[in-house]
């Protein structure tokens, strides 16, 4: 396959006080579209870094990186913000819906930062809704909804631009054992139809659903492997 | 159906959740409508606060329209009669006579003869007309009606010295005045008082028993700067008076107490003062170190004094309400950080999902510029009913210039743009990865 994210001697650096934080040093990685790759590692090993960076939230102080064969590194803002709408899609540990709005018009925001007229917005959200299996609680509150329940919402509105990428940050780390599990069979179920994911935890069995894992440790991969994804088993939401 | 509702899936028979058709191609960042629409939405999440931080705004613009208003109206007013006195126009007052070294005053002994009205054009080219008044308080009746007002004795250039129009009839002609006709020209006050509803013109009125033919009636004036009722007078020809109404000794039989010049258009009023102050000089044989005989007011001149005097009024408003406004200003600019500061996730959110921080720098300007706008808006209205309030209790006249609510509305757009532009440049500059961890 080809690879859709291309990295080359991937550096973050940044300065706290007196001393030179080296969040990453030098990563080659290359992931093919399609794939379900885990970045485990303890905080500080450059995981969410890298995911930043592939994300186009943050840009590298030295390196390559390419989205798709297209080099970001020193892309301007406004390009960043344009590949983010286009490109990628964002899962967050809290959920981060916008607590007035009700889930449909949270899972539009996407689309009206992409300049998309409100009909087609409203359609595509509901359309994404029922994908995560909420087409019944689109006008329910993130107040009104269980955790699991926001984080599909959440799910809905990063794949509701039809990304390329999807990216999480540990999308359970705020959620039971047993709704993380639904999460993560979603997460399997958007992969089977060929969305390619990058999940970033530190839970050894939640990245036990990816079919590749990355290993952090001091900004650098210290281990690389495919595995044989755990399967989710998928409970009514 | 709901496709994760489905029980467990067996082995081999896995469930996919296929993507979204490729998004369509929009216009790209952030539409106008739609940040108006997020502006509102966060404004209108916030009532209260957005309320009381419009309030200051709203008392700014709400006391500059009142006073504006107010201003407006007493300028207003003052020119009005000023301008009812008539453009180029210089009165004469005679008076400083003295009598073995006392001086008497100004107007004490008539020193303006019925003959200087005459000569002045004739001496003066620059002067147009010119004409001798003599006022005395009668007594006029008609029916049985009376009224105590002004007789008015004068030459009939005095009408146009003056501007006065007419309501019905017509003004005496040169004629008539050279005749001693007994004809009478009335004011609108006089009119009111003596006939009421009833049309004048034609009807016989009586001063010191002497029947006088109503041929005109006068366009209302209303107050002279003075504030006198220019309307309650009745005017006729000089030597019909000194017939009829106002005999007097032999000494004062051709005297006038003030003479109405009128300067033609485009001459120097000052020139024309100085040339007439000469002309009395001579014809009272005023020795050189002796003070002038008469006094010559310019009406341009008090009216110019008095407009000048408006203005300053007037920018001391601006000032006291620029004043007003810079505070509420503040207040926007300092509600705005807060905001800023309590939705940095929200900022964090929506730079992650797509938007440029042009998009996010607009979305916060816009709500600026309505919290301005909205508190402009009803400092407006407020200012509006409050000049109408002044005007109906105070009984002061007011004036809103149309100008001024525009001038109000770009000044609170102006405002929020200013103070809003600060906060709002330090949303757009926010890193979206601290901005999504701020707690």
């Amino acid at each position: 396959m080809a690879a859709l994210i291309e990295t080359e001697d991937l550096c973050r650096h940044y300065r706290s006080g007196a001393e030179m934080v080296r969040a990453l040093d030098g990563v080659d990685l290359r992931i093919e579209a399609g794939s379900f790759v885990a970045a485990m590692g303890p905080s500080g090993s450059g995981k969410s870094t890298f995911l930043h960076i592939v994300g186009c939230l943050d840009r590298p102080t030295r390196g390559r990186y390419r989205l798709a064969g297209e080099d970001l590194a020193q892309a301007s803002v406004d390009h960043l913000a344009r590949i983010r709408s286009r490109r990628i899609g964002f899962v967050f540990q809290s959920f981060h819906l916008l607590p007035r709005a009700d889930a449909l018009t949270n899972v539009e925001l996407p689309m009206i930062y992409a300049g998309l007229p409100r009909r087609i917005r409203r359609e595509r959200a509901a359309l994404a809704l029922e994908k995560v299996g909420l087409g019944h609680r689109m006008g329910h509150r993130p107040n009104e909804l269980s955790g699991g329940q926001q984080q599909r919402v959440a799910i809905a509105r990063a794949i509701v631009n039809g990304p390329d990428l999807l990216l999480a940050d540990e999308p359970t780390g705020a959620l039971d054992t047993r709704t993380g599990e639904e999460i993560m069979a979603l997460f399997q179920a958007l992969h089977r139809a060929g969305t390619t994911i990058l999940l970033v935890t530190h839970e050894p069995e939640i990245a036990a659903y990816a079919s590749r894992l990355i290993r952090f440790r001091d900004g650098r991969v210290i281990e690389d492997r495919v595995q044989e994804p755990r399967r989710a088993v998928e409970v009514a939401p | 159906m709901n496709v994760l509702a489905r029980p467990p899936a067996a082995a081999g028979e896995e469930r996919t959740v296929t993507p979204l058709p490729p998004l369509p191609h929009g216009q790209g960042g952030l539409s106008l409508p739609e940040a108006l629409a997020a502006a509102l939405a966060s404004l209108a999440a916030n009532k209260l606060r957005a309320a009381l931080t419009s309030l200051g705004i709203f008392i700014g613009i709400a006391a500059v329209i009142a006073t504006v208003a107010v201003g407006a109206g007493a300028r207003e007013r003052v020119l009005a009669s000023i301008q009812s006195l008539g453009a180029n126009l210089l009165l004469v007052w005679g008076g400083n006579v003295r009598m073995g070294g006392v001086s008497l005053g100004a107007g004490q002994r008539p020193n303006l003869s019925w003959d200087d009205a005459q000569a002045i054009p004739r001496e003066i080219p620059a002067v147009a007309m010119a004409a001798g008044v003599v006022r005395q308080q009668q007594q006029t009746v008609y029916g049985n009606q009376n009224w105590s007002t002004t007789v008015t004795a004068t030459d009939p250039d005095w009408f146009a010295i003056h501007e006065w129009s007419l309501t019905e009839g017509r003004f005496f002609t040169a004629e008539e005045a050279a005749a001693g006709r007994k004809v009478v020209v009335i004011g609108a006050t006089v009119a009111e008082n003596l006939f009421g509803d009833e049309s004048p013109i034609g009807r016989e009125i009586r001063i010191r028993a002497t029947p006088f033919e109503v041929i005109g009636l006068l366009a209302r004036k209303g107050q002279n700067p003075m504030g006198q009722d220019q309307d309650d007078t009745v005017v006729m020809p000089y030597w019909t008076a000194r017939r009829s109404v106002m005999g007097a000794p032999r000494a004062f039989a051709r005297a006038v107490s003030t003479i109405s010049v009128k300067v033609h258009d485009g001459e120097s009023m000052r020139e024309v003062e100085e040339q007439l102050r000469q002309f009395f000089r001579q014809r009272h044989r005023v020795a050189a170190n002796e003070p002038d005989t008469v006094s010559i007011r310019n009406l341009s001149e008090v009216a110019a004094t008095m407009d000048g005097a408006a203005r300053t009024m007037s920018l001391l408003l601006a000032g006291a309400a620029a004043i007003s406004l810079l505070v509420g200003g503040i207040g926007v600019m300092n509600i705005m950080l807060v905001s800023v500061t309590e939705r940095t996730r929200e900022i964090g959110l929506r730079l992650a999902v797509g938007a440029r921080p042009r998009d996010i720098l607009r979305q916060f300007l816009l709500e600026a510029v309505l919290l301005a706008l909205f508190g402009g808006l009803a400092g407006i209205l407020a200012g509006i009913a409050a000049s109408h309030a002044i005007a109906a209790f105070a009984g002061w006249p007011t004036v809103i210039p149309p100008q001024a609510i525009l001038i109000a509305v770009a000044t609170s757009v102006l405002t929020g743009l200013f103070f809003g532009y600060y906060p709002a440049r330090k949303a757009a500059h926010l890193d979206p990865i601290a901005a999504l961890r701020h707690e």
